[in-house]
């Protein structure tokens, strides 16, 4: 598990999978807290439940920015954080979080959308007509690293999901430079059905085995 | 003694009735989230979690959770026949892209050209969260905002232009509030029904922009009163 997350630098961009306590790489997420890596920009839908999920690297205070689209009540370490002005975050309409980390990944670098117009969110982007519509201009989204959880992976790296725990982690696998991802059990190549497999394995870098840890 | 308004309850009881049978429907947190117990027995319809499911039936009994099956608030779920699992983009893919028949969410305030703000508290502290609700209030096909007519400190939340942080603009078709039923059009707010007791009147004296309404406005239609 340390092994895996060794190289993460300080200042790394990193993006975790996850949502409503499903699907959260906490294997991975506890080594990078042992690692100690600091001043990370994280991407993920939430900032972490007391200890659980990210809560731990804000408790850690190694995360400098966060991108999310409802870092959460139950977000202790990082509520306190912002409130202090210690963490700098960007908040994101949650369809066009994972929209900016699908253009990322299919290498489209920007794209227009009617989400946000005439909100906060459209401060500072650019605003167009078409066909008669408002939009604004939203940037791609990629990291270095993506931490992601899925239930099952082969050798390759193909990747099944599990339920509701599938939410950002196909996506986030298409968006970083590496792609770690933590399974409940690795298969041997070629026994899993293809037309399962959500996640080819052309987007899987590292591979972890740990049993799932849920923060219900 | 001041006339009793819909509990919390009766709102999520009379929003049901606007579900046709066979629609995708998303509900957002606060009433609209005990609006599901009271779907009408012979209307079935299909309930979409943003986190990634589609046909999410009740609450998981004791004993029964699986910490994978869970919606968009952590409270784990069940499935009905024909339900399926996506990712993120593609749940959002259905929200955004007008895919979902009728979503309805709750409000901190509500304009007279269906403007919505319901994500954030002027002044409140912490950061806030916009969650799905801003991909939801673009898409919906229909958007029903259900929420109390007057905030905890008696303030009009349905108002000329909002003054809260906006979710997305001209986005409301329906409120239903603890006294009314109002409807966004083109010439305005127009006042469909009044909860048992109230008069048009008395729903526009809680209401900053002028309602339109016929002669006779009906009472809601509620099982329980």
């Amino acid at each position: 598990m340390d092994l895996a997350v060794a190289d993460v630098p300080d200042g790394a961009i990193v993006m975790f999978g996850g949502f409503g306590g499903a699907g959260f790489p906490n294997n991975l997420i506890q080594g990078l807290a042992r690692r100690g890596a600091r001043n990370l920009r994280v991407i993920s839908n939430n900032c972490g439940t007391g200890d659980g999920e990210l809560g731990i690297l804000f408790k850690n205070r190694q995360i400098r920015h966060v991108v999310a689209a409802f870092p959460g009540p139950g977000a202790t370490y990082f509520q306190q954080q912002f409130d202090a002005g210690e963490v700098e975050l960007e908040l994101v309409p949650q369809g066009i979080l994972c929209e900016r980390m699908r253009a990322f990944g299919a290498g489209i670098p920007a794209f227009y959308s009617p989400v946000g117009v005439g909100t906060d969110v459209a401060k500072g982007k650019e605003e167009r007509v078409i066909r008669g519509k408002r939009y604004i201009l939203e940037q791609a989204l990629g990291a270095d690293y993506a931490f992601i959880k899925a239930y099952r992976a082969d050798r390759m790296g193909n990747l099944v999901y599990r339920k509701a725990a599938r939410n950002f982690n196909p996506i986030m696998a298409t968006a970083a430079k590496i792609t770690i991802v933590e399974v409940d059990e690795v298969v041997e190549t070629g026994t899993l059905d293809p037309e399962t497999i959500v996640t080819p394995s052309i987007y899987v870098d590292r591979i972890v085995v740990a049993k799932g840890i849920h923060n219900a | 003694m001041p006339k009793a308004r819909l509990t919390r309850e009766q709102i999520a009881e009379r929003a049901a009735l606007e579900l046709p049978d066979g629609a995708y429907v998303n509900l957002g947190w606060g009433i609209p989230n005990l609006i599901a117990a009271y779907v009408p027995k012979d209307v079935v319809v299909y309930f979409h979690s943003e986190n990634g499911i589609l046909g999410m039936g009740p609450r998981a009994k004791a004993g029964e959770e699986d910490y994978d099956l869970v919606d968009a608030m952590k409270v784990p779920v069940t499935l009905v026949p024909g339900a399926a699992y996506f990712s993120q983009v593609d749940a959002h893919v259905m929200t955004r892209g007008g895919h979902l028949d009728i979503c309805i969410l709750g409000g901190l305030q509500v304009s007279e050209r269906g403007d919505l703000a319901n994500w954030r508290v002027p002044g409140a502290k912490g950061a806030g969260g916009i969650g799905g609700a801003m991909d939801i209030s673009v898409g919906a096909e229909k958007l029903i905002v259900t929420m109390e007519h007057n905030s905890k400190d008696g303030q009009r939340k349905i108002v000329t232009a909002c003054s809260y942080p906006l979710t997305a603009i001209e986005c409301v078709n329906t409120i239903i509030t603890d006294l009314a039923v109002i409807d966004v059009t083109t010439d305005g707010l127009v006042l469909r029904e009044v909860a048992p007791g109230f008069t048009p009147e008395e729903v526009q004296e809680q209401t900053e922009p002028k309602l339109r309404c016929s002669e006779n406005v009906p009472e809601m239609a509620l099982r329980t009163k």
